[in-house]
């Protein structure tokens, strides 16, 4: 178990961490995900060692790590632009942690040898032990940066924005390389991202963050599902944010005159509620139901976005199956009527 | 909650300590020391002693030159290198790049060797100063021989500016300018030129600093008559054989006063031409 | 097109140039060996085997190997403080390293006059104890390397800054101590630079004149380096002797150019590698 506990980071007046505490269990793989500017690669290089809080504490598997030095902490880190070694060989990057250690705690050539094989196999470089990093494609790189943390057989991984630098297509391929990988040799793992489906998808546990502070800790589905702060639906994505009035435990949602429940909202007055396009259900337009136009049209592969204008101006985002878009025969102008499957409002925000 | 003492600030990377004290401690007795002695021995002189070297005709005709020279060989040098530089970044020809290295020769050859050569060409029975003698005209153990020792010395600073910069040029902007309907001309002194100009005039304050400064090729060449074609630090050179340290320290103070405000006024021609250069290229 | 010059004046901007170059920096060249070989290659032999020409010799190596190495010590140091933390009064200390640049020689030798000659700071004191530093060996070693004092930190600070601090904390994490991360991560990074930075201050320690001239007494044999023995002989009318000996400078002028070249040619491949990766 990784532990950090109240920690809080200046730089400057600059105010990176602010009272930060978070658990990693062991064996799984957490993500930091955030803005730039949240403390999430602050928060990675204090665990690291790499910078010291001003205040709190790191405990490291029950043992205060805080004064620790970052070379006797026993973590591999996997930095942004990988930093390996440029003039060194793959080989001698991969074997470069075991062949700096001291006296009897290094093993003989023969074992670095034999070990830095396996990596470049796990890594799936075999033929590659020879080449300089330059001779390297990016997504090669970062699997050599993997393999030099692991080389150390560290406690922790640290990962920081491990699939930043790459494009689209090797960053997917990567992405699940890594799952699998954590799965196969069953790290414990702390990764930074500002790319939430990145998170979502690769992580056990997410860890959003804002503004120097935690916003949520959660399972992926438990994230996506039941976001517990405007900001952590805004950061996520893909959510339509619309003015509501709350009144008596009720929010009146403007333009769409209809009320839904908004328990723990908290208090009377103004407030916001989120709706994800995929939790609007579009109907036939009937009575009792809040109508809307259809304003725009995107086909997008098997689903359908349409662009709704609500009275008093207001657009909605929501997504349909192709299916159901055939069935309404829904097109720029029709007009339509609504209902709401899943909502949530904060006041005040 | 406890504080991680703050006194000693957290660094992962060791040596900090050990580096930045060699640094300041071997720039302290090496450079700052010496330099500030100077000034603490030419700060001890009464308003009289300052009158006096400054009214000394000597001295004036010694700075006249040092200034004077070094400043038209700055000049020179502003145009003859914003000529090398566009040859060498425009046009390709045979040994282009044996040229390019050779523009580095003044920084590589020592001064003496310098001097003596360019004295020996145009001694009046050199191969340069036999060709001129007829006309009339003598460089040789005159002030003229003393500007051509600082156009040699300062020969590379404006080369070695202007270069990069121009190479820089996006040929695009030339493209737009003769689009516009610009000549070719017009193109050079509206667009090329004011984009050089940070550049040129950094190389032009650095040739001037250290056509200011030089001592070694100059002397020979320039014959060194008293209040003629004296250059300062020979006056500083003359006047430390008279064991005159006073006079010496004095005329130093000034000539080192000079190359400050000269320096500081480089660094911020250099920084105006990398926010400029910075600011292209966002 | 729109780029180039018509060819007529394109020919007349080279020739120009060419002919500028040639007069300032070939013909110099050319008159040093027209000089020195001017009475044969017998005469020229033998005024590079002058004894005084050879303890001018011999001095001028023992001086740059004294200051050179010093200097790329300090340069490593300056450059390893100064790249790797952040610290306040950076770019004043970026500044101060790179004074005596903008220092006349003649001033930079004056300065060691005022402090360790008889009328100087320490000059009762260097007396007393019979060390003599002015018109002597200490003296020279001091004034050259005051004058080569900026060469290797100035190449290694801006070298070091645009190779950031990752690779060495890459190390660090990884296991490694503060030497052992320098001797096989950091300077193995910088040796083309730092080769560079040498070849410069070399030069300048073994051309130096107006510095040392200023403190080494010219006792023939003893004080006189290559360059201010080049000056003796050249106002004795020795002007075989004298050329001889400034054709040396000039072969080493030469080589050093071409080492610089080629070493550029290197440093600008890898400086393009390192803005790619």
């Amino acid at each position: 178990m990784i532990e950090v506990q109240n920690i809080t980071k200046h730089f400057g007046s600059f105010r990176a961490l602010d009272d930060v505490s978070l658990a990693v269990p062991k064996g799984k793989l957490v993500a930091l995900l955030g803005p730039s500017g949240s403390g999430k690669t602050t928060l990675l290089r204090i665990l690291a060692g790499l910078e010291a809080p001003d205040r709190g504490k790191v405990i490291l598997d029950g043992v205060e790590a805080t004064e620790q030095k970052a070379r006797d902490r026993g973590i591999g880190f996997v930095f942004q632009h990988y930093a390996l070694f440029r003039h060194m060989t793959v080989a001698d990057n991969i074997a470069f942690g075991l062949t700096v250690r001291k006296g009897k705690d290094r093993p003989p050539r023969a074992e670095i040898d034999r070990r830095v094989a396996a990596l470049l196999d796990l890594v799936q470089l075999s033929g590659l032990a020879g080449r300089y990093p330059t001779q390297l494609s990016g997504g090669q790189r970062q699997r050599v940066a993997l393999a030099r943390a692991l080389a150390v057989e560290p406690r922790l991984l640290l990962l920081d924005e491990p699939f930043g630098a790459l494009d689209a297509q090797v960053r997917k391929e990567l992405r699940r390389w890594l799952r699998r990988l954590h799965d196969e040799l069953g790290l414990t793992g702390v990764f930074v991202t500002h790319d939430q489906e990145e998170a979502l998808e690769v992580a056990d546990e997410v860890v959003v963050m804002n503004k120097g502070r935690i916003e949520q800790v959660g399972s992926p589905a438990a994230i996506y599902d039941s976001p517990a702060t405007p900001f952590v639906y805004r950061f996520l994505g893909n959510v339509n944010s619309l003015p509501c009035a709350i009144h008596d435990g009720r929010a009146e949602i403007a333009g769409l005159s209809l009320a839904i429940e908004a328990p723990n909202s908290g208090g009377e007055g103004n407030g916001i509620a989120f709706v994800r396009p995929h939790d609007v259900e579009v109907r036939p337009p009937a009575d009792g139901l809040p109508r809307a136009v259809v304003e725009q049209l995107a086909i997008l592969g098997p689903v359908v976005r349409a662009d709704l204008l609500l009275p008093g101006n207001i657009s909605l985002e929501v997504e349909l199956t192709r299916e159901q878009q055939n069935h309404l025969s829904l097109a720029k102008g029709s007009p339509v009527g609504l209902s709401l499957r899943r909502a949530r409002v904060f006041a005040g925000a | 909650m406890p504080k991680n003492n703050p006194a000693k600030p957290w660094r992962v990377i060791p040596g900090f300590g050990l580096t930045l004290g060699l640094t300041l401690g071997w720039l302290s007795v090496l450079v700052l020391i010496p330099l500030t002695s100077l000034f603490v021995m030419a700060s001890g002189l009464s308003f009289e002693q300052w009158l006096a070297i400054f009214a000394d005709t000597r001295v004036q005709a010694a700075f006249r030159l040092s200034f004077g020279g070094a400043l038209v060989a700055a000049l020179i040098n502003a145009a003859a290198g914003l000529l090398v530089a566009w040859v060498l970044v425009r046009h390709d020809f045979p040994g282009r790049r044996l040229v390019d290295a050779m523009v580095d020769l003044p920084f590589a050859l020592p001064t003496a060797v310098a001097g003596i050569a360019l004295a020996a060409l145009y001694a009046p029975q050199g191969w340069i100063g036999r060709l001129i003698e007829p006309f009339g005209i003598k460089v040789a153990f005159t002030p003229l021989g003393a500007i051509v020792a600082m156009v040699f010395v300062g020969l590379p600073f404006v080369v070695r500016t202007v270069q990069p910069v121009l190479a820089d040029i996006d040929s695009e902007v030339e493209e737009a300018a003769a689009s516009l309907g610009a000549g070719r001309w017009q193109t050079f002194h509206r667009v090329i030129l004011p984009t050089l100009a940070p550049a040129l005039l950094t190389g032009f304050a650095l040739a001037f600093a250290r056509a200011v400064g030089e001592y070694g090729s100059v002397i020979f060449i320039a014959g060194n008559f008293p209040g003629l074609s004296e250059i300062v630090p020979l006056l500083i050179v003359v006047r430390l054989e008279q064991y005159d340290y006073v006079g010496a320290t004095a005329i130093a103070a000034i000539m080192l006063v000079a190359s400050f405000v000269l320096l500081l006024a480089i660094n911020g021609l250099q920084r105006w031409n990398r926010d400029r250069l910075s600011r292209g290229a966002a | 097109m729109r780029r180039d010059e018509s060819p007529l004046i394109r020919w007349l901007l080279i020739a120009l140039a060419l002919g500028f170059l040639g007069l300032f920096l070939v013909l110099p060249l050319a008159a040093v060996l027209a000089q020195a070989l001017g009475k044969g290659t017998d005469a020229y032999f033998a005024a590079l085997t002058q004894p005084d020409a050879w303890a001018s010799i011999r001095l001028t190596l023992l001086v740059a190997a004294i200051a050179v190495p010093v200097n790329i010590g300090f340069g490593l140091a300056a450059s390893w403080a100064i790249a790797k933390f952040d610290f306040r009064g950076k770019s004043l200390l970026i500044s101060l390293i790179d004074l005596p640049f903008s220092v006349s020689p003649v001033i930079s030798g004056l300065v060691f006059v005022l402090l360790f000659g008889l009328q100087g700071w320490f000059g009762e004191t260097l007396r007393d104890h019979n060390i003599r530093v002015l018109f002597a060996v200490p003296g020279i070693v001091l004034a050259t390397m005051f004058v080569t004092f900026p060469f290797v930190a100035r190449e290694l600070i801006p070298l070091m800054e645009e190779q950031g601090r990752e690779e060495e904390e890459a190390a660090i994490v990884l296991g490694a101590g503060g030497f052992k991360t320098f001797l096989t991560v950091t300077l193995p990074n910088v040796k083309w630079g730092l080769l560079h930075g040498v070849l410069l201050c070399n030069a300048r320690a073994m051309g130096e004149f107006g510095a040392v001239s200023v403190v080494s007494g010219h006792i023939r044999g003893l004080t006189n380096t290559m360059p201010l023995h080049v000056e003796i002989l050249y106002n004795e009318y020795d002007f075989v002797g004298a050329f001889a000996v400034a054709s040396l400078l000039a072969l080493l002028a030469l080589l050093t150019l071409v080492a610089k070249s080629a070493l550029e040619w290197r440093l600008r491949d890898e400086i393009a590698a390192l803005r790619q990766s």
